[in-house]
């Protein structure tokens, strides 16, 4: 279970830069829930998810993972509990070492990293096993530098990397945004098989409306730092991928309508 | 003959410095320049140790952890302290100049008179070979002290290198590769890169301590300015190396980096031969490892510009 209270980061504080990136975000997420995070850009999704794994430290506020509080936990601490796959393909694993390596690495995620080999022929096996469930041939390719491989496919063997040992949470920031359609809509599927089979609590940022509507069973829309719609159950069930638009529209139009507002009432009454 | 033999000895010395430099330069992008100040550590340790009466074992083993502390400092300054990591490398070579004079007491000191390593195996081939000081080796006669130099050196510097080989394999080993090629990535996977870069820079410098060590007890004699230019020779050989294997394979790297400090040793031994002013010797290996660097970009940009050159005049007839 994850537990965001109040959480505020603000960005260069005191500065002519400072940009107030969360402004008191609250949510709780159950146990094997899938939630979808919109907003429009800068609106804070990265930044939400980034606090959640520790990127950095929030300013205040309380985040809860599995019962136990994590706010002042490093990154690599919180990794233990925590599988991510970042936007940029090239992010989530290590480009001179082969695929083998890379998925070695990630089958002792958060554990104690000594002096045995941290490959082995059952080890080997497994890893060649699991690449064959993705059905992208990569079961052939253990051996390459993982560089050598596409954007798509690093991304799905970067989700397997994440999802190997089962994480308490997973995070997934516009996984799939840096990617050709086929090969989004490809590890789009996998995420759908991956966290359906191990019934993972996921928390995902996307700029696709079908995949917000498709996926998951609750949308947090963010908007400047804070959530300001919250759609679950029976609401999301009836969503379509337009209803998003309008409300996008919706809030576009307050933005512009707000400022221009406040000033005709002061030149009215003050 | 005995300037080849001479250049194999070095060489393998200077072997473990390669190493050292491949591990912070290669496998961590990290411009690591302590290596200038844990190399002469290494001697300086080493040598204190020996005239003080410790075993030449004990005294190369301390030589080791001297430089690990060195290392250890460097990362440490960069990255709990957040100094720029090439700052970091320059304060901690300053701060050891002091600190070298000290542990020498004086700006050089002789061996001559102390038990070394290198003694110690000159004394067990003697046993093994008989009294005679010299000896055929594929039909050269060879000190013995050279002959068993070059005997202990290149298993010492094989064993080390198949060490660093299999380590890199290791759980740790593996974790340290990836810190050094994708930190985000590391973290993510819930270790700490910052740990791991304090651990690598350690290593890389007790490997270059040791290098400064075995140089002091093959020479005999130890000064403080002995690690002067050292990064740019433990670069020149791994550039060597990199160039000779073409391949990216640690392993393969590892016996590159090894060929590449004899050979480099192979060359300025010709070039001292051919009438070399020694004092120019490291400026002509900071030229060197200048043209390494830039040579490749240089063959791009020409590569391109003929290109376009060419297109440019397809253009140019087209437009006619
Ligand atoms: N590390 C950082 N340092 C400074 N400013 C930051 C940092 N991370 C985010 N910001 C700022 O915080 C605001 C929110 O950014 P964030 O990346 O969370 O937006 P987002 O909702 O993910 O947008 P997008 O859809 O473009 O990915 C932006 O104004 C951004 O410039
Ligand atoms: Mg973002």
């Amino acid at each position: 279970m994850l537990k965001v209270s109040d959480v505020v980061k603000t960005f260069y504080p005191g500065t002519p830069n400072e940009v107030r990136s969360l402004r008191g975000v609250s949510f709780t997420m159950e146990p094997g829930s899938f939630t979808n995070i919109i907003g429009t850009n800068g609106s804070g999704k990265s930044t939400m998810l980034n606090a959640v794994a520790g990127v950095f430290l929030v300013d205040s506020g309380q985040i809860e993972l599995s019962g136990e509080d994590i706010t002042g936990w490093s990154e690599h601490q919180r990794a233990r509990r925590i599988g991510r796959v970042f936007q940029n393909p090239f992010s989530g694993s290590a480009p001179t070492m082969t695929v083998a390596e890379n998925l070695a690495l990630a089958a002792r995620r958060g554990m104690r990293r000594g002096l045995g080999w941290s490959l082995n022929a059952a080890l080997r096996g497994e890893i060649a096993e699991r690449l064959k469930s993705l059905k992208m041939g990569l079961e052939n390719r253990l051996d390459n530098p993982i560089g050598n491989l596409s954007g798509g496919q690093r991304q799905a063997i970067t989700l397997l990397m994440a999802t190997w040992l089962k994480p308490d949470l997973l995070l997934l920031d516009e996984h799939t945004a840096a990617l050709d359609p086929r090969s989004a809509d490809q590890v789009i599927r996998l995420t759908h098989e991956i966290v359906e089979r191990d019934r993972l609590t996921t928390l995902m940022v996307t700029h696709s409306m079908q995949q917000a509507v498709s996926l998951g069973d609750r949308i947090l829309m963010m908007h400047k730092g804070e959530i300001v719609a919250d759609l679950s159950g029976a609401q999301k069930g009836r969503l379509r991928p337009e209803d998003l638009l309008g409300r996008f529209d919706e809030l576009r139009r307050r933005d512009q309508l707000t400022p221009a507002v406040g000033e005709m009432l002061e030149r009215l009454y003050v | 003959m005995l300037l080849l033999i001479s250049a194999l000895i070095y060489g393998l010395v200077f072997a473990l410095l390669a190493l050292g430099v491949y591990i912070s330069f290669r496998i961590f992008h990290f411009a690591d320049i302590t290596a200038d100040g844990s190399f002469a550590l290494g001697g300086a340790a080493t040598t204190a140790m020996l005239i003080a009466g410790w075993s030449p074992l004990v005294s190369t083993a301390v030589g080791f952890l001297a430089g690990m502390l060195a290392g250890a400092s460097t990362g440490v300054l960069h990255t709990i302290f957040k100094i720029h990591g090439l700052l970091s490398g320059i304060l901690v070579t300053t701060a050891l100049y002091s600190i070298n004079l000290r542990v020498l007491g004086r700006s050089n000191v002789s061996l001559s008179d102390a038990p070394t390593l290198s003694k110690f195996w000159a004394d067990l081939l003697r046993r093994v070979l008989g009294a005679s000081e010299r000896h055929n080796l594929f039909g050269w006669m060879v000190g013995v002290q050279d002959l068993s130099n070059l005997f202990a050196l290149t298993l010492l510097v094989g064993l080390l290198g198949t060490v660093l080989f299999l380590f890199l394999k290791t759980n740790l080993g593996t974790a340290m590769r990836a810190a050094g090629d994708n930190a985000q990535m590391i973290r993510a996977l819930g270790a700490s890169d910052k740990i791991l870069l304090i651990f690598g820079l350690a290593l890389a410098n007790g490997l270059i301590a040791l290098s400064g060590s075995l140089l002091a007890q093959c020479q005999e004699f130890a000064d403080v300015q002995m690690g002067i230019g050292m990064v740019v020779w433990g670069l020149a050989s791994v550039i060597i190396g990199e160039s000779l294997v073409g391949s990216s394979r640690f392993g393969i790297l590892i016996a590159g980096t090894i060929i590449g400090s004899i050979l480099f040793r192979m060359m300025i031994a010709i070039a001292l031969r051919c009438g070399l002013n020694p004092n120019d010797l490291k400026l002509i290996t900071a030229v060197f490892v200048f043209l390494a660097l830039v040579a490749p970009r240089w063959l791009k940009t020409l590569k391109s510009r003929f290109n376009t050159d060419l297109v440019g005049e397809a253009d140019h007839a087209q437009g006619l």
